[in-house]
């Protein structure tokens, strides 16, 4: 048995380097703490804690357990809580009440609940890498798929009948071609920061809808890409997650709070237990598992939790889910990666970052894609991944080394957070490289001038925040009235169409089809405003009309379901456009 | 019998170290007594082998290698806690300075402390009503929230505070289940002196536990301050039932007492040298604010700290608004109109703010008046820049309309006397009446229905 030698924060050393493996997970001390080996030099093996080291004594022994830190995978991850290393929080608060104590050692999944299973192999069939044999309904919306381990494949000698059975007991018993027998249960190991293997990468071709219009229309993210929210504090990158959590099409989120919030974890978990599915009409969190690990808690457990939440992620990404994981937020994460480079007394790169932080950011979002399962099915991961630049400075080392790695940049605005201009994402900072991938979807499945139309509204967004240069320096009033017909416009995409309500029932979710026709109306008006300004009618009389102001509510006075009601709106349009013609031609 | 330690190895800054030391547990609280007999008290911070670095809570200054008994307690840092802790005056690291003898103990706790479980954490919902029309009506303050003052020197934030602490509903409501715990980092005699004077004044002082670490106090002392602090706060909170608001100031003199600590530890810092853990060292003082469900108590926690040079994201204030439910910022240059509070409105937010208002809270209509009230007020800075270029008499009629709101919003909503209080509801009948100065076209932020219910109708065009 190793002993402790030395104790720095979470940094542990052991007197010794013959005894482990890098990467492997160790006990440490009395109380078992939980520990991951991070470096191993001649002398000294280096080990972080993910738990608190206070109480730790020189002497106290250290435990390998012979491999990597791994999550465990089944059924009982959905609904769930966990900390950074998958350690139920229901479970630890069960054992040391309402404060986390150290080294509380539990499950990671109920060994006692029992699952109803339903077999899909038989004894003498010879099964694959990734091949579903058994099924079980994990929550009202998942039917959970168990899968072969990546690593066995051979001939089933035994299989259980139906039945109940619980995550540890064996299903089926399979030979491989050397003859040795292995039990297969519901629940298997996966190492956290190895990439569960896939058939083959599939292309992104469809978005991820989430039902916020600046995001499904202005800024798409792929299905299977990766998108990062950048913003400083108080600009709303928690809630577009939670909005996107709520309402995206994904079949499961995974959503980590990494050194965020308690009582944001806490919103999630009372809210997403209230919200109904619009489109299952089952509870949100049947499809959802978090994973907290808030600012307060050990720092290291912090740098896991990103991968104990892919890992989860691509689990059920092989069961040919598609998945949409919500980390929250990635700079902590990059800080924790400092906090410990710093213990070891590594050479620092860039504002004490280590230099290995771009590697490690690319390891992480390259792990979203849209795959071909080894089953043959299809399955995807989309990583959404907030990033909160310190100072709100997108120059800073984390939001530039991630902006290299995701194709689709949300940054949120302070000064549309400001005025309240929620979802703060600025129009003009933000970019989609999804674009061309996914034109070709939306084109067969929404409308096919739906580009060119989304083309347009932006192109007005652009042109107004041009023309507002000149009116700062000379006033409105000096402009030409086609331009200001712009402006007009311009403001009214942006409060009727860009701001969105999380908190108003009818706005908080839009359906894509409702989000093109407001856009399609509100460009309709625009045209037919710029007739009647060729005509040298002014532009104060059309906005004098109210119907600026009406369709700038039209997205809380138009039912998500019912888009008839544009069609009511365009003859308003028209009749006005028609009596206003008259009066002054005539 | 303890071991006990004669001669120190190396003295760096605030740090000793000893070595052949045995059985020593990291973290652990070392006395320290020096040869004139005076007593002090050290944290390990790191060991190695059978070398131990310890910091000094009182500084380092009159130690010498030899002639110093270190003697390790077998125990990390803790505070002796009873219901009688009320009304007493502590210094920073715990010890009462009062003159009325020791604290009677009924239990010792870690300051430290540990994370609250997120699902044992109950979800603030309460509001608490301060009388302050900005704060009530635009960054509501619930009970449980951590919402710091980000502040300048020269500008009143403890007047604010001490309004905040002494004016809300805290107190009203269940008298008796109330506590202030107050903690000074690095403030000035007089400053301290305020506090004081002021809970003396509201009749407060038997329910106020006041931390001082004053400026001319050992700095390394000043990081266990808040923690003490925080200790006595969960106490009085989750054994005791009661309503604690801990005012925490200032957080910049604490943030540079980390930083002289870290840089004689010889760490590599980070932004300004601040260490890199800036975050997670803050984060383990404000997510102690909060509420336990089971529990009746909360601890609200208001710090506060002045940006250096006014500059928001200079790290302290940046690192501190990532962490807490929001910020109240203040103003200078509304501060020298006289304005009082002056709380800058587009910069100050709530976030817990949405949960604790409208229907069963406050009114239906607060959550859009304040967003109304915001964009407005919003324009109002866009309308003043233009008008600084071109001059007020070029701007449209709407724009015009817009100044006068601004001017009117920042003298009657803003401003209000020292000891006026304002309930909600007359705070948002006020912001009602200022919406009407501007075209209703404008109020694109409120549903029609609410605009005719809650709009004065007089001014309705």
């Amino acid at each position: 048995m190793e002993k402790i030698y030395g104790i720095n924060g979470p940094v542990v050393t052991v007197h010794s380097a013959k005894c482990f493996q890098m990467m492997e997970m160790v006990y440490v001390g009395n109380l078992r703490l939980i520990g991951e080996v991070i470096m191993i030099s001649d002398e000294i093996t280096t080990i972080q804690v993910y738990e608190d080291t206070s109480g730790l004594k020189i002497g106290e022994p250290v435990e390998g357990t012979g491999g990597p830190l791994c999550a465990l995978l089944g059924p009982g991850i959905l609904t769930n809580i966990f900390d950074g290393i998958e350690r139920p929080l229901k479970d630890i608060e069960r054992k040391s009440g309402a404060f986390i104590a150290k080294g509380v050692s539990c499950d990671n999944l109920d060994l006692t609940k029992k699952w109803d299973v339903t077999l899909l192999v038989k004894a003498g069939d010879a099964v694959r890498p990734g091949q579903i044999f058994a099924e079980t309904r994990e929550t009202s919306l998942i039917l959970h798929k168990s899968m072969i381990p990546p690593d066995a494949e051979g001939t089933v000698v035994w299989a259980a009948e139906n039945g109940a059975y619980t995550v540890a007991e064996p299903l089926i018993k399979v030979e491989d071609k050397d003859g040795n027998v292995r039990d297969i249960a519901l629940a298997q190991r996966w190492p956290i920061k190895t990439a569960r293997p896939i058939r083959q990468r599939l292309a992104v071709d469809r978005p991820l809808l989430t039902g916020q219009r600046i995001i499904d229309t202005m800024f798409p993210v792929g299905r299977g890409g990766a998108a990062a929210i950048p913003g400083g504090f108080g600009t709303g990158k928690t809630m577009t997650q939670h909005q996107i959590a709520k309402w995206s099409d994904a079949d499961i989120i995974v959503y980590i709070g990494c050194g965020e919030r308690g009582n944001e974890m806490t919103q999630v978990l009372e809210e997403f237990g209230e919200l109904i599915d619009p489109k299952s009409g089952k509870p949100l969190t049947d499809r959802t598992t978090l994973i907290a690990n808030t600012s307060n808690m050990p720092v290291a457990a912090r740098e896991a939790s990103i991968y104990t939440g892919i890992t989860l992620a691509e689990y059920y990404r092989d069961m040919g889910y598609h998945v949409a994981i919500m980390a929250d937020s990635t700079s902590r994460w990059a800080e924790a990666l400092r906090e410990i480079s710093g213990r070891l007394e590594e050479m620092p790169a860039e504002e004490g970052f280590p230099a290995y932080l771009p590697s490690r950011l690319s390891q992480f979002y390259e792990r979203a894609g849209s795959v071909e399962t080894l089953s043959g099915n299809n399955g995807s991961v989309t990583i959404i991944g907030a990033v909160s630049p310190q100072g709100g400075d997108f120059s800073e080392p984390v939001t530039q080394n991630t902006k290299r790695f995701i194709r689709c940049f949300w940054a949120l605005d302070r000064s549309l957070a400001y005025s309240r201009h929620y979802p703060a994402i600025h129009w003009v900072n933000s970019y989609t490289e999804y674009l061309d991938d996914l034109g070709a979807w939306y084109a067969e499945n929404v409308r096919e001038d739906f580009m060119a139309v989304r083309g347009r509204i932006l192109g007005i967004l652009l042109e107004e925040s041009h023309l507002l240069e000149i009116v700062k320096l000379i006033g409105k009033d000096v402009l030409p009235e086609d331009q200001k017909l712009s402006l007009e416009t311009a403001a009214l995409i942006r409060e009727g169409f860009l701001q969105q309500n999380a908190y108003h029932a009818v706005d908080t979710y839009v359906p894509i089809e409702k989000q093109y026709r407001m856009m399609e109306t509100i460009l309709y008006l625009y045209d037919s405003a710029l007739r009647l300004v060729k005509k040298n009618i002014p532009v104060s009389v059309l906005t004098g009309l109210g119907l600026f102001e009406k369709l700038s509510k039209m997205k809380y006075d138009i039912p998500n379901d019912d888009a008839t009601a544009f069609d009511a709106y365009r003859r308003e349009i028209d009749e006005a456009a028609e009596t206003l013609l008259t009066q002054y031609e005539g | 019998m303890k071991i006990q330690y004669l001669s120190i190895e190396e003295i760096r800054g605030p740090l000793i170290v000893l070595e052949n030391v045995q059985d020593v547990s990291y973290e652990e609280t070392v006395d320290i007594r020096l040869e004139n007999g005076d007593r002090r008290r050290g944290k390990v911070i790191m060991l190695e082998g059978d070398k131990a670095v310890i910091q000094v809570f009182e500084g380092t200054g009159g130690v010498s290698l030899k002639n110093t008994v270190s003697t390790f307690t077998g125990h990390p840092m803790r505070l002796g806690l009873s219901g009688e802790i009320l009304g007493r005056t502590l210094n920073g690291a715990g010890a009462p300075i009062d003159g009325l003898g020791a604290v009677y103990a009924e239990r010792y706790e870690d300051v430290n402390g540990a994370s609250i479980n997120p699902v044992s954490r109950q979800y603030p919902r309460d509001l608490i009503e301060t009388g302050i029309s900005s704060i009530d009506t635009l960054m509501t303050l619930i009970r449980g929230q951590k919402l710091p003052i980000f502040s300048g020197s020269g500008i009143p934030h403890d007047k604010l505070a001490v309004k905040i602490a002494t004016g809300s509903g805290l107190s009203g409501g269940e008298s008796g289940k109330f506590a202030i715990v107050f903690a000074a980092m690095g403030i000035k005699n007089d400053v301290a002196d305020y506090f004081k004077r002021a809970f003396e004044a509201s009749g407060a002082m038997d329910r106020v536990v006041m931390f001082l670490n004053l400026a001319n106090d050992p700095i390394i002392e000043r990081i266990i301050t808040p923690r003490c602090a925080l200790t006595a706060a969960e106490y009085l909170a989750y054994e005791k039932g009661m309503h604690v608001l801990v005012i925490m100031t200032d957080m910049t003199s604490y943030a540079e007492a980390l930083r002289e600590l870290s840089s004689s530890k010889g760490e590599i810092p980070g932004r300004k040298g601040y260490p890199g853990y800036l975050y997670s060292d803050f984060a383990s003082l404000y997510e102690r604010a909060g509420m336990i469900k089971g529990k009746e108590g909360s601890v609200t926690q208001i710090p506060i700290l002045t940006m250096p040079n006014d500059d928001i994201t200079h790290p302290i204030p940046d690192l501190t608004g990532y962490i807490t439910e929001g910020q109240i910022v203040l103003d200078r240059t509304l501060s020298q109109n006289g304005v009082f509070p002056p709380i800058s409105v587009l910069g100050s937010l709530s976030r817990l703010m949405k949960d604790g208002i409208g229907e069963n809270y406050t009114r239906k209509d607060h959550a859009a008046l304040s967003n109304q009230l915001f964009a407005a007020y919003a324009k109002v800075l866009d309308v003043r820049s233009l008008a600084g270029v071109i001059g007020e008499e070029e701007l449209t009629e709407t724009d015009k309309r817009y100044m006068e709101f601004g001017r009117r919003f920042e003298n009657e909503f803003l401003a209000q006397a020292e000891n006026e209080s304002r309930a909600v509801t007359e705070s948002l009948d006020l912001g009602w009446k200022l919406l009407a100065a501007l075209p209703v076209g404008e109020l694109t932020r409120i549903d029609g229905d609410l605009i005719r219910e809650f709009l004065p109708k007089d001014d309705k065009q």
